[in-house]
């Protein structure tokens, strides 16, 4: 057994990496929660933002928390374009369409990528990668709680914007009925093209969080991809709360499991989950159908 | 199913079998094996994914545990190829059994079965990245051993034959299955399943024979790459670009369609080889193509090259008689 204190380490620890997972599978939920597809390409796409917060770091001595309003915008412009002229029109409309056309499109993006910056693994070095906070007998790593603050941060932000905005309503509406809120005169199309922009800024963010303790390369996002899945399918598909909550549960369960089976058999338990789920409770935790 | 319905298949068989007599060099050889490969473990894929409609993003699973079946007992436990060959296809077989009948009897579908499949195959590559069995991370190789009962041959041309044997025989059930009473009720659960059952079609039963029948192909194909490359390690053979090689080919080529996979699979080869040529040394590029092409499949040619080949090929016809009155 672990004394304690190694114990609530590994928690706190845990549910920071978890916050991460919240960040990325809350643009995975909300997609599925209004357009009812599995975005495989949301790995890809998350591999870009890293990409393109370590070029402005590099490039243009952006620190990776500045590029913040450059990065999350560029997603969003990102997101809407690919929904809006190639997955929504190349998939007529079928769910098994979709999944191949994002899953082309990780493909592509992924081996882009590739074909640029070759495999290298590339890294930031900031001031504050390295950086810790003491709480009592703990050390907590300073970038990771900001990462936390910010997740909390944005998943009250796009509360807000679903549940107060005009857009969040038409989205919600379109989510509920699609044939109904075109009928009220809803653009669907943008709409949807608007929620997938949204999923992919939330990836902005966490490349943003990400960046300053983590490394990139061209396959550094599928890495993150299952785990989004599994979190998105624990807190039950379209759930935000679920997300979150799911999120933080896989963090904390990631960080114990490899502290108890190594680092290579610890990934295995949240597959196991991710399964169990599955076969299981479809609807996850929170889900409201299946 | 008459000897005539399956005599195209018979015939294209028969001539990918003389294509290694025509003095092709080795490196093409190698290229085609390569091919025909890929191509039976597609045919898998399109039994289930293409008939049946359940499309699965883990076919590397019974891949995988083919490859893994045949190096273990040949390296760990001495056996001979062919009967490691077999016991191969049937753990493959087992093991499309068992993830098919926890997720079918789960009643997944559409994205929750290609999630819950890429999950399974994912939890195979790590178990077999950490256990010894497997020789964990650093693989297990097969002893160059030349010889029949080694299933290692110093003439390539005859392993070029054995894979065109399994891949014409998979053609041969492919069909089988489009005029079989099985293939029917299969296709009518993957048109509806619930107007499927009204009728009396049992939806489970079917789908656990389609996997079953998919992950032997799958698997055989695993068998002959062992026996190929006569290495294998976790990230080759449960690896996930082998279960997106598997349905890109069927999905190019024409997918729920006899030669669909075997068009794919030479279609996807010959990009690839000729992205090489042109753009030799950068990573990813052909990769990129496929990619691409697999979205202009989806988005113009839904039913694949096949498809499209069959509709230009109405289209003149339908216009022929009109260009002969004027």
């Amino acid at each position: 057994m672990y004394p304690p204190e190694i114990l609530i380490e590994a928690t706190l620890n845990g549910l920071m990496t978890g916050a991460i997972y919240a960040l990325i599978a809350l643009g995975l939920t909300l997609i599925y929660g209004v357009l009812h597809i599995i975005n495989f390409a949301h790995g890809a796409l998350l591999t870009c933002a890293m990409f393109a917060v370590w070029g402005s770091s590099v490039w243009l001595g952006i620190d990776p928390y500045a590029a913040m309003p450059v990065v999350v915008p560029l997603m969003f412009a990102l997101g809407y374009l690919l929904q809006r002229w190639v997955i929504g029109p190349a998939s007529h409309g079928d769910d098994n369409n979709v999944l191949l056309v994002t899953l082309g499109l990780s493909i592509i993006l992924e081996n882009a990528l590739l074909a640029v910056f070759r495999s290298d693994t590339r890294t930031l070095d900031t001031a504050y990668s390295f950086q810790v906070v003491a709480v009592g007998p703990l050390l907590l790593s300073s970038p990771r709680l900001i990462g936390c603050a910010v997740t909390l941060a944005v998943t009250g932000l796009l509360w807000v914007l679903l549940n107060r905005t005009d857009t969040g309503r038409a989205i919600r509406a379109v989510a509920k009925e699609q044939l109904g809120a075109r009928l009220v005169g809803i653009e669907v199309e943008h709409i949807y093209a608007v929620t997938f922009g949204i999923g992919c800024a939330c990836l902005g963010v966490a490349a943003c969080l990400l960046m300053p303790t983590f490394y990139v390369n061209p396959r550094s996002g599928a890495a993150f991809v299952l785990v989004a899945f599994t979190v998105v399918v624990l807190g039950g598909m379209g759930s935000i709360a679920g997300a979150l909550i799911g999120g933080l549960l896989i963090g904390v369960m990631e960080s114990i499991s490899s502290l108890y089976l190594g680092d290579s058999l610890g990934q295995i338990g949240i597959f196991l989950v991710f399964i169990l789920v599955l076969l299981l409770r479809p609807r996850g935790l929170f889900g409201a159908r299946a | 199913m008459t000897a005539r319905e399956v005599l195209p298949h018979l015939i294209a068989t028969a001539l990918l079998a003389c294509l290694p007599f025509l003095g092709i060099s080795n490196t093409a050889l190698n290229f085609l094996i390569v091919v025909l490969i890929t191509a039976l473990a597609a045919q898998g894929w399109n039994i289930l994914g293409g008939f049946g409609g359940q499309y699965s993003f883990g076919h590397a699973a019974f891949f995988g545990t083919g490859a893994y079946t045949t190096a273990i007992l040949q390296v760990q436990f001495g056996w001979g190829a062919w009967p490691g060959f077999l016991l191969g296809v049937f753990a493959g077989t087992l093991t499309g059994f068992v993830i098919g009948f926890l997720s079918f009897r789960a009643n997944l579908r559409g994205s929750y079965f290609a999630l819950v499949t890429l999950a399974f195959a994912e939890v195979c590559r790590i178990v077999a990245n950490a256990i010894g069995i497997t020789g964990g991370a650093a693989g297990l190789l097969l002893g160059l051993r030349p010889g029949f009962t080694h299933l290692q041959f110093t003439d390539r041309r005859i392993f070029f034959l054995l894979a065109t044997a399994l891949v014409g025989i998979a053609l041969v059930v492919s069909r089988w299955i489009e005029s079989s009473r099985f293939g029917a009720q299969l296709i009518a659960v993957r048109e509806n399943e619930e107007a499927a059952k009204a009728v009396g079609v049992n939806a489970l039963h079917v789908k656990l024979g389609a996997i079953m029948i998919s992950a032997a192909m799958t698997a055989a194909a695993g068998c002959l790459y062992v026996q190929n490359f006569l290495y294998i390690d976790a990230n080759v053979a449960y690896g996930t670009w082998i279960s997106i090689e598997a349905l890109l080919a069927p999905i190019v080529g024409g997918v729920g369609t006899a030669f669909g996979p075997l068009a794919g699979a030479l279609c996807l080869g010959a990009l690839g080889e000729l992205t090489k040529l042109f753009a030799d040394g950068v990573p990813g590029i052909d990769l990129v193509l496929f990619g691409i092409a697999l979205i202009l499949i989806i988005a113009l040619a839904p039913q694949g090259l096949i498809g499209l080949v069959r509709r230009l090929w109405a289209r003149r016809a339908r216009r022929a008689p009109f260009l002969k009155e004027a």
